[in-house]
């Protein structure tokens, strides 16, 4: 799917351009989002190295297998392909307890990590796991008790209730995680998305 | 009584992360773990993890921007307005549900753009601000995590994730028409 989509947004895009004019602009489209791609990845050394060196010694200490342990039972339904004591639960825990606290980039280095945990029982294929599929569906919905960015540009544009907004984006970004993991798991059994994992 | 939440919000955010530096090292400490050394083993991977991500984060990038800068998003938009209008779906929060999953700071934009046409407390503006928060920018997420591992046949991930999003912006609209409506 990602192929078509990739692919039809380069296509159609150029296609677009000769219609409407606009191929200076369509050239420093992709000159400075090739730039920014790499700049948004050297912005994320730093923080992963911190946020990997924090999790290392909360994992020595034994404080993430502490977390872990105490909502076992929610993830063992949503991840049952994961051993229950593998550390790959305790960085997915760590990662969507930083999403719910709103922690942005440290929500991503954390997820980071729990894919890396994910990949080693993945047997370092270059097909997803059906747990990483449910951890992505997770993640890009990204579920946040106070959207903070949100409220922060609602206060700027000068809102009288900036939080306002709260109740309903709960709401629906829980609608959004509920549909997605239920998509996840309902597809990961189709005969088509199924085949293309024994395809190593 | 909003005003202080959202104070208490920002205070929240201020302490969280130096709170978790302090009980993480803490309990080590107490655990009888050499701090120091174990966290510098464990940062050292930092580096090669984020320089894997770039030809990911690249293709995908550039699709969108290619994608947007070019006026096919415009002419999606435009074609796409008069189905959805009927249906409660506001002709101007519509660049927003298609720019969401595609870019963080795209959909950023046209937020701040609403907001500051139509204010912040209008129903366009609550919706907009809604559906913000309503779901995460899919393809950045997918390019960066599966590039991270170097999966590169992400199977049935993108499907399920744009349900996902699909299902979280349709609440967006509708929830708003109800509560701010």
């Amino acid at each position: 799917m990602m192929n078509w989509i990739w692919l039809g947004l380069v296509v159609i895009g150029v296609a677009a351009a000769a219609f409407t004019g606009s191929m200076d602009a369509v050239t420093k489209a992709a000159f400075d989002a090739a730039k920014t791609a790499v700049e948004l990845c050297i912005g994320l050394i730093g923080i992963m190295a911190l946020w990997l060196g924090m999790m290392r010694v909360a994992e020595e200490a034994g404080l993430v297998q502490l977390l872990a342990k105490a909502v076992r039972p929610i993830m063992r339904k949503l991840f049952p392909d994961v051993p229950p004591d593998h550390p790959a639960m305790g960085s997915m825990l760590a990662n969507i307890a930083a999403n719910l606290l709103g922690l942005g980039n440290s929500a991503t280095a954390l997820g980071l990590k729990a894919m890396q945990d994910l990949q080693s029982l993945n047997k370092g294929s270059d097909a997803a796991s059906n747990a990483m599929v449910i951890f992505m569906a997770i993640n890009a919905t990204a579920i946040t008790l106070v959207p903070a960015t949100v409220i922060g540009l609602r206060v700027a544009a000068g809102s009288a209730h900036p939080t306002s907004i709260i109740g309903t984006t709960l709401i629906s970004c829980g609608t959004a995680a509920v549909v997605a993991v239920t998509s996840a798991k309902l597809l990961q059994r189709t005969k088509f998305y199924r085949g293309e994992k024994s395809h190593e | 009584m909003s005003d202080s939440f959202s104070q208490f919000a920002q205070e929240f955010s201020n302490w969280a992360i130096p709170v978790i530096f302090f009980l993480i090292l803490g309990f080590g400490a107490i655990k009888r773990v050499r701090v120091y050394e174990v966290f510098v083993d464990g940062a050292k991977e930092g580096f090669n993890v984020a320089v894997k991500i770039i030809p990911y984060l690249v293709a995908i990038l550039v699709a969108i921007g290619i994608f947007r800068a070019s006026g096919a998003m415009d002419g999606l938009i435009a074609a796409l307005s008069p189905v959805l209008q009927p249906l409660g779906v506001p002709p101007e929060v519509l660049p927003m549900a298609l720019v969401r999953p595609l870019s963080g700071s795209g959909s950023l934009g046209v937020m701040s753009e609403g907001l500051k046409t139509y204010g912040p407390d209008s129903l366009i503006g609550n919706m907009l601000s809604t559906m913000m928060g309503s779901t995460e920018t899919t393809f950045y997420v997918l390019a960066v995590y599966f590039g991270s591992v170097a999966v590169r046949r992400t199977r049935h991930a993108l499907p399920a994730a744009l349900l996902g999003d699909l299902a979280g912006l349709t609440m967006a609209v509708f929830i708003c028409n109800l509560v701010f409506g």
